[in-house]
């Protein structure tokens, strides 16, 4: 598949920004300990918004007729793509609520409204997260996205990420640990599945065309220069070039911000700083291999023997 | 009813006649205009609703070359729609012709995604998503002789390799050549149950030979001797 940067763009950025927005809601519903700041608290949730806003106008950069954006809101029923529409719109109205609640109380005598609007922004954060990988992993024709892994892909490496900043920004009790517990899950699962698409499987030229029995290999494609199916579907890169990809991603995303917070120290901002920095670096890698690596059945008829 | 394509990969000779007539039709039907990006220039290019492949199946001196026609396969349990967030794409009930709705479409590129046969193109000028129609401004135009009450594709081609009708009437040719020849779905794993059939090649009938009779060589006039060594020398040739 053919990476586009401004999907890329919107799943890092936003999906940053409902971990984070998730991890202070639980903060706030059930107590974490955190012991943050109430200032601080109103500030990280602030940033949290303004990271899903600017990932989700990044995401309209992908459409080529952004007009008819909003009838995006209509197919709740059947499309993924939509439901994550209508959960990352609703985030807002119940993310400023429970801003407006905590604002105005003792933080330490937070009311039953409080935990009520973070109880259901945490749900529409988790949703959102959640829909944004099932946009992926219910294509039937892709088979490195169709997996249960994307999904949860996509919620810990934006937990991750929410995490990092809250520990690189917020000065809360334990936030370290956090962190490193969602790096570490986060890590164990992308090479899980990284592993999981090395396996050979689904559709080949033979089953695409109906000719099982024998060999099958394209003479002629029909057309002279790309199509819109080339260009969005029969994106490739060497094998070595994206081995080393891999590499730059996992040691980028997960190695170096644990060994940051585990030698350095976890009450070191700088340490937290350099984490979040590379980790975001990382995870934009870790998309772009998520969109390179991932072989659409489209590519048999043009001649590739297996996806 | 179920309206689809019958396309015989025996007979169809890669003409690639389909897909003009199908551009032609299309460019100035419900969906067009098709787009084309620098027609006369270095690398043209442009939308499609029928592209026709050629692959060599098989290993010499079993080899055929086998041409596909691939457009919109109208599946039944169509993903494209079920993953449209807007509601522009939708399949009809009275027909089960897929279609997009262009005043609807955002152009996510989203169908073409969950699509596995590349039926769907966007338009870059409109920024729309565009495919096969099944001609449906012709089928139903009562203004046209009955005869020509047909997908563009089918009326053009030269081989007679496609065929229109309702497979959901057993008694429809259609149908029934599936029946006999064994017609099939391409990349039924997909799941999403194509309406469109193709008829798989005939197995070749072998060019009979004769041993040498040296007696019926010599009692042959000469111009038999002359059509047996054509018949001879075109059997090589295979």
């Amino acid at each position: 598949m053919h990476p586009a940067i401004s999907v890329i763009c919107f799943t890092l950025l936003s999906g940053a920004g409902y971990g984070l927005l998730g991890i202070l809601c639980v903060d706030s519903a059930v107590g974490v300990g955190f012991e943050l700041d109430s200032g601080r608290r109103n500030v990280l949730a602030l940033l949290s918004l303004a990271l899903i806003t600017v990932g989700l106008l990044c995401s309209t950069f992908h459409l080529a007729n952004p007009r008819n954006a909003w009838r995006a809101f209509f197919r709740f029923k059947t499309s993924w793509l939509s439901r994550e529409g209508v959960f990352a719109v609703l985030v807002y109205p119940f993310a400023l609520l429970w801003l407006v609640f905590a604002w105005s109380e003792n933080p330490s005598l937070a009311s039953g409204y409080t935990k009520l609007f973070a109880i259901i922004t945490l749900f529409l954060a988790a949703a959102t997260l959640f829909s944004t990988g099932m946009i992926y992993a219910c294509l039937k024709t892709i088979r490195q996205w169709n997996t249960s892994l994307t999904p949860a892909n996509y919620l810990l490496l934006g937990l991750m990420l929410g995490a990092l900043i809250l520990h690189a920004f917020g000065n809360a009790q334990g936030s370290g640990t956090l962190a490193l517990g969602f790096i570490f899950v986060a890590a164990a699962t992308k090479v899980i599945y990284f592993f999981w698409i090395g396996q050979p499987a689904g559709s080949t030229i033979n089953s695409a065309l109906g000719f099982t029995r024998a060999t099958v290999r394209l003479l002629d494609v029909g057309h002279s220069a790309g199509t819109f199916l080339t260009d969005e579907f029969g994106f490739e890169m060497a094998r070595a070039k994206l081995i080393w990809l891999r590499l730059l991603c996992i040691v980028c995303a997960f190695v170096l911000p644990i060994l940051l917070l585990m030698l350095v120290g976890k009450d070191s901002t700088i340490a937290a700083t350099f984490a979040l920095m590379l980790a975001f670096i990382g995870v934009y890698v870790e998309r772009w291999l998520f969109f390179a690596e991932a072989r659409h059945v489209v590519n048999l008829y043009h001649g590739a023997q297996r996806t | 009813m179920k309206l689809g394509l019958v396309i015989d990969l025996d007979t169809c000779v890669g003409c690639h006649a389909c897909a003009v007539a199908c551009k032609q039709w299309n460019a100035s039907g419900t969906s067009g205009p098709l787009t084309d990006y620098d027609p006369y220039g270095a690398e043209p290019s442009g939308v499609w609703f029928n592209r026709v492949r050629h692959y060599e199946v098989d290993e010499y001196p079993k080899n055929k070359t086998v041409n596909t026609p691939m457009s919109c396969m109208h599946c039944e349990d169509a993903a494209c729609v079920t993953v449209c967030p807007t509601g522009a794409s939708y399949k009809r009930e009275e027909d089960g012709i897929v279609l997009i709705d262009q005043d609807k479409c955002m152009g996510c590129n989203y169908c073409a995604w969950a699509c596995p046969y590349g039926a769907r193109e966007l338009d870059r000028e409109s920024g729309t998503m565009k495919k096969c129609t099944l001609c449906v401004d012709r089928i139903y135009d009562e203004n046209l002789p009955e005869a020509e009450r047909q997908p563009a594709c089918v009326l053009t081609c030269p081989s007679h390799a496609r065929f229109f009708g309702d497979f959901d009437d057993p008694n429809s040719t259609v149908s029934e050549m599936v029946r006999e020849r064994g017609g099939y779905a391409m990349m039924p794993e997909a799941g999403y149950q194509p309406t469109n059939k193709y008829l798989p090649p005939r197995q070749n009938v072998k060019t009979q030979t004769h041993a040498k009779d040296p007696q019926a060589e010599t009692s042959e006039k000469p111009l038999a001797q002359i059509q047996r060594w054509i018949a001879q020398q075109l059997a090589r040739q295979e």
